[in-house]
């Protein structure tokens, strides 16, 4: 009863099919609060799906999903942005023509209130006006919210802070990264999805967005995980679940997971797809 | 009942018309996943290809249509060669705005080889009708019937037996892997251009028989009746593409059948919007799809805006604002209100289109809407003028959001359809409401514009307003770019997908962007309306759209400055240069495609 309570999500029976192909397969998970739970498995295995499911950007064909407590099931991705879900993506999909500082003041969009105000029917509308006149609220919230930017970006040391006033698209592949998670960040996550967070990373760059994301676990955030680099899922995970071909083959403690004849078979048996993905991770 | 027969069979013979040029947008579609606007002009060159030889060279028939197609296919394959393919690793906006600008030069060509005014194109066969069942049917209809059948049938045998039809079909389904499996595809985007071409040009040859006449508007009407039919059935999805283009024959001539003509169009544009709002992906669409992944920002180019120190534009502005006190012409200061005009257009234009990422086609009926609105309110209601163009853009900013709203889940390409539709379903119906509009005869004796009771009826003083005007809109615009909802606009733009999973609701900002785009365009059409005196359904055309376009492009996509700038150089450099009206929308198309190729993101920089 104690993990319900603390039950930070969970997913019940949740499918996904694209056409004769079942994309996410009757999955259930639990993450509770503070807990770090990562997603493994060969490419295709529908992760990301998974991952689109939980975040409203796709709807699921089965199954349910409860954000503490609450049926979310179906709901938009901006309503569950509200809620307190954050995400990173797959393919980095920053803003590219915005600043450092746009594309995580962004991140904070949803925790703007002098501006929003939550006036039915005429709120957009003040919402405009009050963007143009910015009276002292609008002003201090601006303000608070960029100097709040600021120690974000400085949670990765000297890689962004310099770069704050550039485009995005001018940033290197590895930043891209890093805006996104600090964007996510500028949202004050209660649960925070890692799509692949070291993607295209070298071995110095990864073993610093590990450290981040332990320092983040252990300031009590929430977080679900898809990585593909083994050491960093064994040294950071509570618990890790296996997929493959839409369907959960194994869940449990890294070492246990890791030893599971189901698990090598499926990464070996898929031997291709799991070469061919840690080229494209390379 | 045998008049329903009629309708019916008329209503085929259109749709099969339709379906040569929905056909060939299909299977461009397919393989570049662009939307060729540039399609209903190759059916213009086709049908006035076919007039040079049917009445110039007294062709026999047959012969008539090959020479059609092969021209017609000619002309596809140098649009494909030079328009196109230096374009292939370009931006996504950019092959759009190419089409666009290509079908203005092409139709411009057209007019200027062979003069606006609409031609007869005598058809070839016996003027007789046979009875059918109870209606009547002709040997052009036979014709048309049978044309459209060959061609279906032999785009089947290419499709499915060929090699390189095959190669068509493996590009379609997947570009990136038929490349890494030796699939040439620029043969492919040469073959499916070279065969759309062909096919569109035959249909305006068919068309100009069937109504026998030809004139220069025959392009745009041909590409948005071959786009909605062509979204109908599903974009890139060929056997759909038929089957639509056939439900919209059919849905126009049994529209005309009870309602009449001047409705056949309306038809076609509500069609259009129901199917992008309840079925974007056409009717004959299998599942939902999971939305494409785009790349971050390669809908505009990136680039960095030129800064402008405040000084230089204060400076700048100063010296607009002096400008009456010196002895300059009353044509300089008429050239500068029009130009002046035209920006506050392209201010709202570069707010929805580059801010936001909506490129609309139909932004000129903003205007209309604000200038009918003004005109209105201070003929009927004796409304002062001041406040009636205030009115006006009101009017505009909630009417022309409301009109485009059914757009907002729509992207890229999409976008400009729905709104070049719904800027045709505000010309239809301005020309239709009589009651309110007073329809085809435009509304005359508007009053001059006037502030606080006094006329402003000196050049100078009307120079002064529109200045001022533009200016306070510019001002309100920069301010707006500089706060958070300036930076939610663009990061709509930039990644709609990202933004909505940081909370940005796409509905309530895209409205936010038309609610006060569509005021500075009301405004302007207001101020026209008062300068003018005299409005129809055609003073705000889709011209003037794509004039605003080509403005914004040359700026720089969202730039305030650029704007402005952009509006007094496609003004006022024709007037330096003294070039002849006629050529005018010739060059603005031609200055479009140059800058689309070469400098993307326009003189000032993309914001």
């Amino acid at each position: 009863m104690a993990e319900q309570l603390n039950s930070m999500l969970s997913l019940r029976g949740l499918t996904r099919r694209f056409g004769g192909l079942t994309a996410v397969d009757a999955i259930d998970l639990d993450l509770a609060k503070g807990e770090l739970v990562s997603i493994i498995g060969p490419n295709g295995a529908g992760k990301t799906t998974l991952f689109n499911l939980i975040t409203g950007l796709d709807r699921p064909d089965a199954g349910e999903v409860r954000f503490e407590g609450q049926d979310v099931t179906g709901f938009s991705p901006e309503r569950l942005a509200g809620e307190g879900i954050a995400r990173t993506f797959q393919l980095g999909r920053v803003f590219g023509n915005l600043s450092v500082m746009d594309n995580v003041l962004i991140g904070a969009h949803t925790r703007l209130r002098a501006v929003k105000p939550t006036v039915p029917v005429i709120g957009p509308l003040l919402e405009l006006g009050l963007a143009l006149l910015r009276p002292s609220s609008v002003r201090n919230e601006e303000e608070r919210l960029r100097e709040e930017v600021k120690a974000i970006l400085a949670r990765f040391g000297e890689r962004l802070l310099p770069r704050i006033d550039q485009p995005a698209y001018s940033l290197s592949y590895a930043n891209r990264r890093r805006v996104e998670i600090a964007r996510a960040l500028a949202l004050q996550p209660r649960l925070l999805l890692l799509d692949e967070p070291t993607a295209g990373m070298n071995p110095t760059e990864t073993a610093e967005m590990q450290a981040l994301v332990a320092e983040l676990k252990a300031e009590g955030l929430t977080i679900l995980l898809i990585e593909h680099k083994l050491e960093m899922v064994m040294r950071l995970s509570d618990c890790v679940i296996v997929m493959d071909e839409g369907k959960k083959i194994a869940e449990g403690p890294g070492e246990v997971v890791r030893s599971d004849p189901k698990v090598i078979e499926a990464y070996l048996g898929h031997g291709l797809s799991g070469t061919s993905e840690q080229e494209s991770a390379a | 009942m045998s008049s329903w027969l009629d309708y019916t069979i008329n209503g085929l013979i259109v749709g099969n018309v339709y379906a040569l040029v929905a056909v060939g947008l299909a299977l461009i579609f397919g393989v570049s996943r662009l939307i060729n606007f540039a399609q209903g002009s190759i059916y213009l060159v086709g049908a006035y290809i076919g007039w040079v030889a049917v009445v110039q060279l007294h062709t026999p028939l047959p012969l008539t249509i090959i020479v059609v197609a092969v021209a017609a296919a000619i002309v596809g394959l140098i649009i494909e060669r030079f328009g196109l393919r230096p374009l292939q690793n370009s931006v996504r906006i950019a092959p759009l705005l190419a089409t666009i600008g290509i079908s203005f030069v092409l139709d411009q060509l057209v007019m200027l080889t062979f003069s606006p005014n609409p031609r007869a194109l005598p058809s070839q066969l016996p003027d007789v009708r046979f009875q059918v069942g109870g209606g009547t049917i002709g040997p052009l209809d036979l014709l048309i019937a049978g044309v459209g059948l060959t061609s279906a049938l032999l785009l089947f045998v290419f499709l499915r037996y060929s090699k390189l039809g095959w190669a068509v079909r493996a590009t379609a389904q997947d570009r990136d892997a038929a490349m890494q499996m030796g699939v040439d595809v620029n043969r492919v985007n040469q073959a499916v251009f070279g065969i759309a071409a062909a096919l569109g040009g035959v249909s305006g040859l068919l068309v100009g028989m069937y109504y026998n006449q030809i004139d220069t508007a025959m392009s745009l009407q041909a590409t948005l009746k071959g786009v909605v039919a062509e979204v109908v059935g599903g974009a890139g999805n060929v056997p759909g593409a038929v089957i639509g283009s056939l439900l919209l024959g059919l849905v126009e001539s049994y529209g005309v059948a009870v309602f009449g003509t001047s409705y056949r169009n309306l038809f076609a544009f509500l069609l259009l919007v129901v199917v992008l709002v309840l079925r974007p992906n056409g009717l004959f669409a299998s599942a939902r799809q999971a939305p494409p992944e785009p790349l971050t920002g390669t809908f505009i180019a990136p680039s960095r805006p030129v800064r402008i120190p405040r000084w230089a534009l204060a400076v700048a502005a100063a010296i607009f604002a002096i400008l009456p006190l010196f002895p300059v012409s009353f044509y300089v200061l008429q050239t500068l209100i029009n130009a002046w005009l035209l920006g506050m257009l392209a201010l709202s234009l570069t707010l929805v289109a580059g801010t936001i990422g909506q490129v609309s086609l139909g932004h000129a009926a903003l205007l209309a809407i604000g200038a009918y609105t003004s005109a209105l309110l201070s003929l009927t209601l004796n409304v002062p003028v001041g406040l009636a163009i205030i009115g006006g853009g009101l009017m505009s900013a909630a009417l022309g959001t409301l009109l485009i709203s059914p757009s907002f889940r729509l992207r890229g390409h999409y976008v400009s359809i729905a709104t070049l539709a719904i800027g045709e379903i505000v010309s239809l119906v301005i020309l239709n409401w009589e009651s309110v509009t007073r329809g085809p005869i435009g509304i005359s004796g508007i009053p001059p514009l006037s502030l606080f009771g006094t006329e402003l009826i000196s050049p100078t003083s009307i120079y002064w307003f529109s200045f001022a005007v533009m200016v306070v809109l510019a001002l309100l615009q920069g301010r707006l770019l500089t706060s958070h909802l300036g930076r939610s606009f663009r990061a709509i733009r930039d990644d709609d997908i990202a933004a909505r999973a940081y909370g940005l609701s796409l509905n309530r900002y895209k409205s936010l962007a038309f609610i006060f785009g569509g005021f500075a365009a009301g405004v302007s059409g207001g101020i026209a309306a008062h300068l003018y005196s005299y409005i129809n359904h055609e003073t705000f055309n889709t011209q003037q759209s794509i004039l605003a376009l080509t403005v914004v492009i040359l700026g720089g996509l969202g730039n305030v400055v650029g704007a402005m700038l952009g509006a007094v150089a496609l003004v006022g450099l024709p007037e330096v240069f003294r070039i002849a009206a006629e050529y005018r929308i010739l060059i603005y198309g031609i200055v479009l495609l140059l800058l689309v190729r070469f400098r993307p993101q326009g003189l000032l920089g993309t914001i």
